[in-house]
């Protein structure tokens, strides 16, 4: 009879160990040679004068771009947006988790709906925005008929929430069907003992499902706040380069100052965004292990 | 007055409960709308004439040429349904401007091998974050996490800087390189490998099985369905990719028809409705054929942690 060893012995674990690091090879050198050494190079670059001369200047760079009216106005722009966006994007997500959680009636239809907007292709469906909110528009049109001024959507004051509603439109689906695995997840006997002890539905909401939601909705305002800096698609495609002032996101910042290839400006630009992302993120986990971790195992 | 008895009370409170199915089915029913108009409304219009288009839009996309040459009427109609349906704009589309085929053309170029690459790739190193979870390797995969939540303003600056060390900048190289190493599909496809039980790798293991035909036979097959939620996932990013292409491959011959539809001229804005249209059919199709695989990768990507 041939024996097994159950437990094989610390060797061959370890040659096994060995092996299957090997399958991280080809990404782990990809993103090396990608990412992370050039990321190396962009953080040298933002610490000296020039890719040429290499003269170690410390925050020289870091200084002059915070003086910079074209970042500052981008850098506000952009917070203000995803200010906006992403709180929204949260709470009308959860919204929509929530009726569709309810027992109405057709909710797989209701759910293909809502997550439709997220395969189409941005470019497609300018051109309805365009005809919509336009000078010229069918927005105007409609609110003609209550009497009000004609105005240039995108050329106005309000184009940041213009793009606001198109960045929800977009991503709403996304986070919905997020927080209905969440809302599906949570054991039904907790709920279900808080009601035989009469607890209110807003005591539920707050003290159970918020609880086990933490951890989506930690998720769900990362991605939203990624996914906000994506909204430069919609913002170039409806108006190119030169938007209206409102709208000058970061991302057109960077595309300028990639036309004048300034490293200085890109570098320390990139490492700005760079550590503000790192701070957010690391806030918001740190955040969620302090409210929801009663409910980790 | 009397107090209600046991019976009505419990009918009312029935009654409230059907009401307030019925409200929220009705507010789901305008979202729908909302959510579906816009799609609707171009795949409709492509299906119009480009007279009818004209007259409908002219007053917003004729602005800029001289005035008075053709009367346009001030105010557009934004229309539903076409006055007579026209295959016109798909046939000149097809036939006769290949310009758009070019560019469309050009986007599958770009994109699949991404999706092809990107997801090979992450599948393999998958099964090496899954196999074993050392120390080294979940601080590697939280490396990972953090790069995948880099916005593109962060990770286009380093991807430039290898394209122009490569000498790959305005080629199709620069985007397809970084996007093959992306790390979503990574991030995804662990979540999913991570749930293959340990015990049937460990018995295959015992019988002999190398590293490799566990992960071929075993884990690979496990993971079907993730694999196709993140092959849709990583196709729709890519599918609207605008970013990299303005920055890394500024060529306006080898643009993608994510960037080039924008720049359809006023006078072509007929097609724009067919082309956006035509540009959309891989994506629709895929998510009517992968609605349910997506919302596995999309629950998936939900799980930030363990």
């Amino acid at each position: 009879m041939r024996q097994y060893r159950l437990i094989p012995r610390r060797s061959e674990e370890r040659r096994a160990r060995y092996r299957s690091a090997l399958f991280l090879a080809p990404s782990v050198i990809g993103v090396l040679v990608f990412f992370v050494i050039p990321f190396c190079v962009v953080i040298f670059y933002s610490f000296v004068d020039n890719p040429i001369n290499k003269e170690f200047v410390g925050f020289e760079n870091f200084v002059r771009l915070l003086k910079n009216a074209a970042f500052k106005k981008a850098a506000m722009n952009t917070l203000s947006f995803s200010g906006t966006a992403v709180p929204l994007s949260v709470i009308l997500s959860l919204m929509l988790a929530m009726v569709l959680e309810s027992k109405i009636p057709g909710k797989s239809k209701f759910r293909t709906f809502f997550l439709s907007p997220m395969m189409v292709p941005v470019a497609s469906i300018v051109l309805i925005w365009q005809v919509i909110f336009h000078f010229n528009g069918a927005l105007n049109d409609w609110l003609s008929v209550f009497g009000v001024e004609k105005i240039d959507w995108l050329k106005s004051n309000y184009s940041q929430y213009v793009i606001v509603m198109l960045f929800l439109w977009k991503n709403l689906g996304y986070n919905m069907i997020l927080f209905m695995a969440a809302l599906s997840s949570i054991p039904r006997d907790q709920l279900e003992a808080a009601q035989i002890d009469g607890a209110s539905k807003a005591t539920v909401f707050w003290r159970i499902k918020l609880r086990y939601l933490s951890p989506t909705l930690l998720f769900v305002t990362i991605f939203s706040l990624i996914n906000s800096f994506k909204v430069f698609r919609e913002t170039y495609l409806l108006t190119g380069d030169y938007p209206y002032e409102t709208l000058y996101l970061l991302q057109h910042f960077m595309n300028n100052t990639f036309m004048s290839l300034d490293y200085q400006k890109l570098s320390s630009a990139a490492m700005i965004m760079f550590v503000f992302m790192v701070i957010i993120i690391g806030a918001l986990f740190f955040v969620e292990s302090k409210f929801g971790r009663d409910v980790e195992e | 007055m009397s107090a209600p008895t046991l019976a009505a009370r419990a009918a009312g409170k029935k009654r409230r409960a059907v009401i307030k199915i019925a409200l929220l089915t009705i507010w789901a029913a305008v979202f729908s709308v909302i959510f579906l108009l816009p799609t609707i409304l171009t795949i409709t219009n492509s299906f119009m004439s480009p007279g009818e288009i004209a007259s409908n839009y002219g007053a917003i996309f004729a602005k800029g040429e001289a005035g008075g040459k053709v009367f346009i009427s001030e105010r557009v109609n934004l229309k539903f349904i076409p006055d007579m349906v026209t295959l016109r704009q798909y046939i000149t589309v097809l036939f006769k401007s290949p310009e758009y085929l070019f560019k469309f053309w050009n986007s599958v170029i770009l994109v699949a091998p991404i999706v092809l690459f990107q997801v090979g790739i992450a599948a393999v190193a998958s099964y090496g974050f899954s196999r074993y979870r050392t120390k080294t390797r979940n601080l590697l995969f939280f490396a990972y996490i953090v790069l995948m939540l880099m916005p593109y303003q962060v990770t286009l600056v380093p991807n430039y800087l290898v394209s122009q060390f490569l000498k790959t900048l305005n080629t199709r190289w620069a985007i397809i390189l970084p996007g093959i190493f992306s790390p979503f599909a990574v991030f995804i496809l662990t979540k999913a490998m991570r749930r293959v039980p340990k015990s049937i790798i460990e018995a295959a293991r015992l019988d002999g099985a190398s590293e490799w035909r566990v992960f071929t036979r075993i884990c690979l097959p496990e993971c079907k369905s993730a694999i196709y939620s993140v092959i849709i996932l990583v196709f729709i990013d890519y599918w609207n990719m605008v970013e990299q292409v303005l920055i890394l491959m500024n060529v306006p011959e080898k643009q993608p028809l994510s960037v080039f539809l924008s720049k359809i001229n006023a006078g072509e804005i007929s097609l724009a409705f067919a082309v956006a249209t035509i540009y959309m059919i891989p994506a629709i199709l895929l998510f009517l054929h992968g609605e349910d695989y997506l919302v596995e990768g999309i629950t998936y990507s939900g799980r930030l942690k363990g």
